[in-house]
């Protein structure tokens, strides 16, 4: 396994996780993440050359749903929920740093 | 491999696509919600469009059959694959990931060719959802760029997607423009999708790079979004004398995505949602893999239409015109080459209903409403030398405005009938006489001056001299 | 404890127009008002909505219509699960007072069969935790020792049904988090075969490892519960193509002729009272006429690490959608990103915050292949382990939890030491088989234990075959 990881790494991953973290935060998530990671060491120990993966615990497949319209959610019902609504969309603050 | 005559200044270009096709089916690509353009914002949403906590997906038949088709139709293999999610944070992507398809796509190694037997590899076309809509508020033409607020429309969200990856074996980008063309027709022909590039049904990412010929391919950039067919040659054309510049004055590409301003006639810098983010692709857990059997394979594979290319050379044969001829194109991508091949059967010349159908039929849908049979007596009159072509062109374009008629009626009722020679001739000897001015400059060499002969023959005939007929009698006459 | 009414004594007893369903409710809510503000099991008390459910179903009887298999059973539902237009907040702050406009499969299933509803149940927040500490809205406390935990993550459904507020309640389980709070409060608790149950509605944490199961106050009452809430649900894409499993008519069977297999290689470091129960428990289950065989799991304590890893990962992903754009809290700010950066730290708590930064980085580029790659080889073996010991048996007994319900804050200052909670529940959802925790007599200072039932995947049938039997001997 990797190094411990460092606190670069966690300010790094909590930006992808858009997670905001204070420096405190960040202090002691980087002790209590590297100590976690430290334990998962012990698999280490297990010879994995030769095992396949196990992404789903049951072996279905080919699941498929027929091509027949069903009604849509009521719009009015849903943006009541949303943090912010305007003529029938979802309204976000502006998108700074990105072009589309 | 590059002709000579390819190269921009000694330089390689080399380019791949990146085509994004929404399928035409009822249902979204995982949920019920109708797959719809143009209606009222947030008006087909449901708990997986909208990415609300405890929604599943559940992946549409129909979507995989579409799929197939399209695959099979570009030459691939079809196999058995996984979907995957691919995890980013974006406003108009409601669950911050899209499910897409990573390392086991359903559709893998194909090709498409172009006319002159080039082979354009296409290494995977492969499913996922579409996002939403953004639309931007306050900044400079609608652009993110200085916007106040953007606002979501989830109509679009988890509408199902293919994406074409091609091979980078695209050379010009007059090839590149008929991929997208031949692409466009082959996706109408089996109907996967109406590939509305100006509706966003068929979408274009154009990866650009140049280099010398031996050498390992240059950094590329790769243009987003081009959204028509001329965009793409021009963005091509654009792009490729960009890199060559920069390198030739000493500096070195920036792989970068960039944006082709049409308006303005270049590429501009974007950092995309996309840029620097980690993905992360992991299988998805809520799907489970898809393994289309042989026997659903080979069921849609026999039920492939004939495709563009093959209907070309069949119309091509048919017409005695070349099949990259721009007739054959246009009549095939109508869809109107039955309806030639039906009047060819029932007597037609088919050589000039293929002129005809080109010119005068435009609006008119793959089965037209004039019947082959009025065509097809059309063009005999024509190849008889019944009626002259100018006549010819008047009835034709009488038959569509009535959707059809008796050829033979209509022209007497007319009164079209080609002149006979002697008739014919007696005219022009009256034009020569009545404007000698005309018939010297002629003789004497300046063909400008057959013009007003001409007319003058038209006007006293009322129509009905054959032009070209006119045309040769004054020729000889010259000659003589 | 006063012995409360079963859901099968009050689905055979209001169908039949013996009991009054709203009489059945208002039992519960006098043991909500008498107890609630001390243990804190739900979120939300449904009362009104409860009544006017309960009346109608006395109505329906009255008149003759058709009534389901649960009619009038007051059950408790996770808050984890969606129920349309009443509040589903996994205890967090970034879904308070989000009204789902939908229903769960599950909750449609039980409401089609005249279930009434009493509230939603608190939980770990987000499902992550085993004390139920977790919950951005207080912790729960176990009604057996209030200053003690009742488990988690499903610690307020595990309540709820100890104290007597519904006849039974659901939960969720991933990693032991229906089994190891019902250990702890003394209930049966059932985590199906996954792809039994639909999850369909519930809010997802670990997509492979998640199932909805019942918990109950008798084996028999889980049973009937199973039987309605399993089967095939064309939503859920992971749903097995098959019917709900027929359980009650196995209780009966005994377990003579069985194999039941002790794991001779367990983990160690649970009590010695856990595992004084446990023996207890073969012992029972040997003079029943069962056969004990000794099998070898050497893989099994590292599940713990594969589903630390795995669990996560996913979740990290399921909750990318909370960045307040659709739904839930938002946190203005200038730009997009700052929004989502305030947003989700204002609105995850820090056990939370925790398994996404651990699951994102599990996942990220560069580290794949050490972390979540290698987890899901470890799980591949472990599934390995379990076939290689159901060749000799058909079912296992462990612990359900290394001890009996531990006081608050007793493990809160080590994430780790938390962790090991599961460290006997966790294997099952790595295979993805089913398994069952049955209280099986008293540990330490009077405090119940549960003793695991596990069997292979769609091995529901023998495994409450045997769960019936330590019932009849706890």
């Amino acid at each position: 396994m990797p190094e411990a990881i460092s606190r670069e790494t966690v300010a790094k991953v909590a930006r992808l996780a858009r997670l905001d973290l204070t420096d405190a935060e960040i202090e002691r998530m980087t002790s209590q993440l590297a100590g976690m990671l430290d334990h998962f060491r012990d698999v280490d120990a297990l010879d994995l050359s030769k095992v396949e993966p196990m992404n789903q615990p049951i072996p279905l497949n080919n699941v498929l749903r027929d091509d027949v319209v069903a009604p849509s959610l009521d719009r009015d019902e849903v943006l009541a929920s949303a943090p912010a609504a305007q003529d029938g969309r979802f309204r976000v603050p502006p998108i700074i740093g990105f072009e589309e | 491999m590059s002709t000579a005559k390819q190269l921009i200044d000694g330089w390689e270009l080399v380019v791949g696509l990146e085509v994004h096709v929404e399928l035409a089916t009822k249902t979204k690509l995982f949920s019920a919600s109708a797959n719809r353009f143009g209606d009222e914002p947030n008006t087909h949403i449901d708990p997986v469009t909208l990415g609300l906590p405890g929604a599943l997906p559940v992946l549409n038949r129909h979507a995989v059959e579409l799929a197939m088709r399209l695959g099979l139709a570009l030459n691939c293999r079809v196999q058995p694959c996984t979907f995957h999610r691919k995890n980013y944070f974006y406003p108009d992507l409601p669950k911050a990931y899209q499910i897409s398809q990573y390392d086991q796509p359903l559709n893998v190694d194909g090709f498409l060719m172009l006319p002159g037997e080039v082979r354009i590899g296409i290494e995977r076309a492969h499913l996922e959802e579409d996002t939403g809509k953004s639309t931007h508020f306050g900044g400079a033409e609608g652009r993110i760029h200085g916007s106040e607020y953007s606002l979501i429309d989830f109509n679009r969200a988890g509408v199902p997607l293919v994406e074409i990856v091609s091979r980078p074996d695209i050379r010009t980008s007059e090839q590149a423009k008929q991929y997208v063309s031949e692409l466009r027709a082959i996706l109408l022909a089996v109907g996967a999708s109406d590939a509305k590039m100006e509706e966003g049904s068929m979408r274009c990412d154009v990866n650009v790079s140049v280099h010398k010929p031996g050498t390992p391919f240059g950094t590329r950039c790769e243009i987003k979004n081009v959204n028509s067919i001329r965009a793409v040659g021009r963005a091509i054309d654009y792009e490729a004398r960009r890199q060559i510049d920069i390198i030739t004055s000493g500096g070195s590409i920036k792989q970068q995505t960039l944006h082709w301003d049409d308006a303005a006639g270049r590429t501009n810098v974007l950092r995309t949602k996309e840029d620097a983010d980690d993905y992360r692709y992991f299988l998805e857990p809520d799907l489970v893999p898809l393994a289309p059997d042989t026997a659903w394979v080979e069921q849609v594979r026999s039920a492939l239409p004939p495709l563009p290319a093959v209907r070309r050379e069949t119309l091509a044969k048919l017409t005695g015109q070349s099949k990259e001829s721009e007739a054959v194109a246009v009549v095939v991508e109508r869809g109107q080459d039955a309806y030639l091949a039906e009047v060819a059967k029932v007597g037609g010349d088919a050589a000039r209903a293929l002129v005809y159908v080109q010119q005068a039929f435009a609006e008119e849908a793959a089965s037209p409403r004039v019947p082959a049979g009025d065509l097809a007596a059309l063009t005999l009159m024509e190849k008889n030398a019944k009626i002259t072509a100018t006549q010819a062109k008047t009835l034709l374009a009488e038959l569509v405005a009535k959707g059809g008629g008796d050829v033979i009626a209509l022209a007497k009722s007319k009164g079209f009938e080609a002149m006979d020679t002697s008739a014919l001739e007696a005219l022009v000897d009256a034009a020569i006489a009545a404007d000698p001015d005309a018939w010297a400059k002629f003789k004497a060499g300046e063909q400008k001056a057959m013009g007003a002969l001409v007319g003058a023959v038209m006007k006293s005939s009322k129509g009905k001299a054959d032009g070209k007929a006119v045309t040769a009698l004054l020729q000889a006459k010259a000659n003589a | 404890m006063a012995t409360r009414r079963t859901v099968i004594d009050i689905a055979a007893g209001v169908s039949s127009g013996a009991l009054s369903a709203s009489a059945v409710l208002e039992e519960n809510l006098a043991a909500v008002d008498a107890r609630e503000q001390e243990i804190h099991a739900f979120n939300l008390v449904t009362a009104e909505r409860a009544r006017e459910r309960a009346a109608q179903i006395d109505t329906d009887v009255k008149v003759g219509r058709k009534v389901g298999r649960l009619a009038g059973v007051t059950i408790a539902l996770k808050d984890n699960m969606c129920t349309r237009g009443v509040e589903t907040t996994c205890s967090s702050k970034i879904l308070a007072g989000w009204k789902p406009p939908y229903d769960a499969t599950v909750v449609r299933r039980l409401a089609d069969e005249g279930a009434v509803f009493v509230g939603k149940t608190n939980l770990d927040e987000f499902a992550m935790g085993s004390s139920t500490e977790n919950s951005a809205f207080g912790p729960t406390r176990n009604p057996l020792d209030t200053s003690r935990v009742p488990g988690g993550s499903s610690g307020g459904s595990a309540a709820a049904v100890a104290a007597g507020f519904a006849a039974a309640s659901f939960g969720s389980d991933t990693g032991g988090s229906i089994r190891q709070p019902a250990a702890l409060c003394g209930v049966v608790g059932v985590k199906p075969t996954y792809g039994t149950v639909s999850r369909q509605g519930l809010v997802a944490f670990g997509s492979s490892l998640d199932q909805i199961g019942p918990l109950s106050s008798t084996v028999a009452d889980s049973a009937l519960l199973m039987e309605v809430i399993a089967g095939h649900d064309p939503l859920d894409s992971t749903s097995i193509p098959q019917p709900a499993p027929t359980l009650l008519n196995v209780l009966d069977q005994g377990v003579k002729g069985m194999r039941i297999g002790r794991i001779t290689d367990m983990p160690e470091g649970s009590s010695p009272d856990v595992l004084a129960r446990l023996e207890a428990a073969f012992d029972a289950l040997r003079s029943a006429g069962a056969q004990i065989v000794d099998v070898q799991m050497p893989s099994m304590s590292f599940g713990l690490t594969a589903y630390y890893l795995v669990a996560p990962a996913e979740a990290s992903s399921n909750l990318a959608r909370f960045d307040g754009v659709r739904y839930g809290l938002r946190v203005d700010a200038k730009d997009l990103n700052l929004m989502y950066g305030a947003t989700r730290a204002a609105g995850f708590g820090d056990e939370v915050k925790r398994r996404i930064m651990l699951g994102t980085y599990a996942l990220s580029a560069g580290y794949y292949d050490a972390y979540y790659g290698k987890a899901l080889k470890v799980r591949r073996l472990i599934a390995d382990d379990f076939a290689k010991a159901y060749e000799k048996c058909d079912a296992m007994l462990t612990p359900t939890s290394p001890t009996v319900a531990f006081k608050f804050g007793d493990k809160t200052s080590n994430p780790l030491a938390m962790y090991l909670c599961d460290v006997f529940t966790i294997p099952t959802n790595l295979a993805g088989h089913a398994a069952m925790s049955v209280p099986f007599g008293m540990g330490e200072a009077g405090l119940p234990v549960g003793v695991q039932v596990l069997a292979p995947a769609l091995g529901e049938a023998p495994m409450f075959r045997v769960a019936a039997e330590l019932e009849r001997n706890a």
